[in-house]
């Protein structure tokens, strides 16, 4: 075939084959990107989130902040003790709660309880939090992450079930402690 | 002998690669290039080679699984023959892979090889030198520990802020919602396929561009690049003054490389292999993370930056950085290429590298961050408490108790993160003294609500007891004036 305008039964054969192999891709890229994002996706259905116990509300005595852990409700075969998180629980008075992160709120390092001072000093950049969880000093932009919480059968129960970091300020972790 | 010689023909009549392996082995390069200046490039390779061979030898006992990584790090360093070794020598590779990456990058930047037509073989290795970057990263997170996990958090949370797309990012990096098993296989994925099959790809590419396009000559003052003319001068400075490159320059690379490898094989003896530190538990809170060597500039950084800067810092600052190192062969491609005649370039060289090494030498020493067992361990200083009344002594103790010495010294030992202490008094007047205990300021907590009137006295009068020897305290003038007016002796 001299002339070029004119499609050869070879070429045709060769376009479709091209073609035929992009539909097949594109076909098993919808299940690949599914697989891919499937960590973020399964996020946005708040699968993560559950209410978990903290303990007895007597194990927390008034006017104290003392620090609970507790298992992350999501948990795969592989975790080891990574799903085991710390958190830093102060019962004001009563059944006036608060639950804070142990992540600081610059890069989630965590933060270690003075009660002698009454501060949560951070020991990787500096930053220092009021006993209310509210920025003290340092590079924090804001104080610390806390935990949703209510009290149920008389234990103290937190919404967790994902990392704590700044970006999620905006949705999950939004209450900003009152000023000190 | 005839033997080897039918064997590697039957090879070769089937392979034929030995004459194209001869052809660019032999190839002519400028005479001036076999130099020490021009071995960096062949001991990247070098150290690379030695980071797939101790990686895929780690990786016969490794395990990539939350539960079980930090224990077969261990066993690797304590029950597997040299196990230690093997990771020692993987673990001072990845740092002498970083740095002479680096190295390479400096010379070929002082010696203009970036410019016409050698562009592409430059924007290939700012790709290869963020590949390496990203192993470094990768391969401190399958160092399991405390470290890599709070690492993480810290990758997390600078991931985070990005606008909108912030938490889905972090959710990928991990793998789901937290840092656990999956977070750990998808950076062994990432260190162990992706990262070196691209790095592989791209050094095919960057060595085939280097033999493709030639050696960059040795950098004569005013010998001026331009693309209409730079080739076919190129090809006549190797036809005029070239030698082979092998042997002529080959044997520098072979000695250098050799030395490489002695090196960090010295190294992995002298100094044993990294970690791992603690068990990656978050529970255990009593940590101090801190990054590798190569990142502990950034470390310093992110203490410094005013919080107001950080976040554009953290997402604006590396595009900026990479698109000026991709544009800069466009920007500059042709002209000077002697760095003789180029001081901007030195300038810009000697900058960075001051800046980042003061970065990295003051993350040595955190002087920003709380020392937290200060309060507790550090004694205060007998010349500080001698002649004292009981309330100044009481004052020491409310010093020592609400942890003021975490953030301030006394005698040179305590936090670092505010003001040392042995003089203050000389600087501020007992009202400021009250004032900034009491309303903190100036990046200190305010220690009103969790002082007594009693304490605040007193730490106050241990406070303005810190002075030089011979120099009265800080005093308000107007106070003087005031009591001297009305008849009393201040």
């Amino acid at each position: 075939m001299s002339n070029e305008n004119v499609l050869s039964r070879r070429g045709l054969l060769m376009k479709m084959g091209v073609l035929f192999n992009g539909l097949v891709a594109t076909a098993l890229t919808v299940p690949i990107v599914r697989f891919v994002l499937s960590s973020i996706t399964r996020g946005r259905a708040n699968a993560y989130l559950s209410w978990v116990p903290l303990g007895s509300v007597s194990e927390f005595p008034e006017g104290e902040t003392r620090m609970a852990t507790f298992r992350n409700p999501y948990v795969t075969p592989t975790d080891g003790k990574t799903v085991d998180t710390a958190c830093w629980v102060r019962r004001v008075a009563g059944d006036e709660f608060q639950v804070f992160a142990v992540n600081c709120a610059h890069l989630g390092c965590p933060v270690r309880w003075f009660p002698q001072s009454g501060l949560f000093m951070c020991p990787c950049h500096g930053g220092a939090y009021y006993r209310d969880g509210s920025r003290a000093s340092g590079p924090p932009e804001r104080g610390l992450f806390e935990y949703p919480h209510k009290i149920e059968n008389g234990l103290v129960t937190i919404q967790a079930g994902e990392l704590p970091t700044p970006g999620l300020s905006a949705t999950l972790l939004g209450k900003k402690p009152p000023c000190a | 002998m005839r033997l080897i010689a039918q064997i590697g023909e039957w090879f070769d009549r089937r392979l034929q690669l030995a004459a194209p392996i001869r052809e660019a082995a032999e190839h002519a390069v400028p005479r001036n290039t076999a130099s020490w200046w021009y071995v960096f490039g062949s001991a990247a390779l070098t150290v690379f080679l030695l980071q797939l061979v101790t990686g895929i030898l780690l990786a016969l006992i490794y395990v990539p699984s939350a539960s079980e990584a930090w224990s077969s790090l261990q066993a690797l360093n304590h029950d597997v023959t040299l196990g230690w070794f093997i990771r020692a020598l993987h673990g001072w590779g990845s740092n002498f892979m970083v740095a002479i990456v680096l190295i390479h990058m400096v010379q070929v930047f002082l010696f203009g090889a970036y410019k016409f037509p050698r562009e592409l073989t430059w924007i290939i290795g700012v790709f290869l030198l963020l590949m390496t970057l990203g192993m470094a990263f990768s391969g401190q997170v399958l160092r399991f520990d405390q470290d890599a996990y709070w690492g993480l958090g810290i990758g997390a949370s600078i991931a985070s802020r990005v606008p909108i797309f912030g938490p889905a990012i972090v959710k990928l990096m991990l793998g789901g919602p937290i840092i656990a098993g999956a977070t750990l296989s998808r950076f062994f994925a990432l260190h162990v396929f992706v990262i070196p099959a691209m790095l592989i790809g791209f050094v095919c590419l960057h060595l085939l561009m280097v033999l493709k396009l030639g050696i960059n000559e040795w950098p004569m003052p005013g010998r001026i690049v331009k693309r209409a003319t730079y080739e076919s001068e190129y090809h006549q400075l190797t036809k005029k003054d070239g030698a082979p490159f092998v042997p002529y320059a080959v044997w520098k690379d072979l000695f250098f490389a050799a030395f490489i490898l002695l090196a960090v094989a010295a190294c992995a003896v002298y100094f044993g292999p990294f970690g791992p530190t603690g068990r990656p538990d978050p529970t255990i809170i009593q940590t101090v993370p801190k990054p590798d060597y190569f990142f502990l500039w950034l470390y310093a950084l992110l203490s410094l930056l005013p919080p107001s800067l950080e976040t554009p810092a953290l997402l604006i600052g590396p595009v900026i950085v990479i698109a000026g190192l991709v544009l800069l062969p466009f920007l500059s491609g042709e002209g000077e290429k002697s760095w003789r005649r180029r001081p901007i370039a030195v300038l810009t060289v000697l900058l960075i590298a001051v800046t980042l090494g003061t970065f990295t030498h003051l993350a040595g020493f955190t002087p920003w961050s709380p020392h937290m067992n200060a309060w507790s361990g550090d004694p205060v200083p007998e010349r500080f408490l001698h002649g004292t009344t009981a309330l100044e002594r009481q004052g020491a103790l409310v010093f020592q108790v609400k942890q003021c010495r975490n953030c301030h010294s006394l005698g040179e030992s305590g936090g670092q993160r505010g003001p040392a202490l042995d003089n203050v008094a000389a600087r501020l007047t007992q009202d400021q003294l009250i004032r900034q205990v009491i309303q903190g300021g100036g990046n200190m907590p305010a220690y009103g609500r969790n002082l007594s009137p009693a304490e605040t006295t007193a730490l106050v009068a241990f406070l303005a007891t810190l002075h030089p020897a011979g120099q009265a305290p800080a005093r308000e003038a107007a106070r003087d004036v005031v009591l001297k007016q009305s008849g009393s002796a201040p």
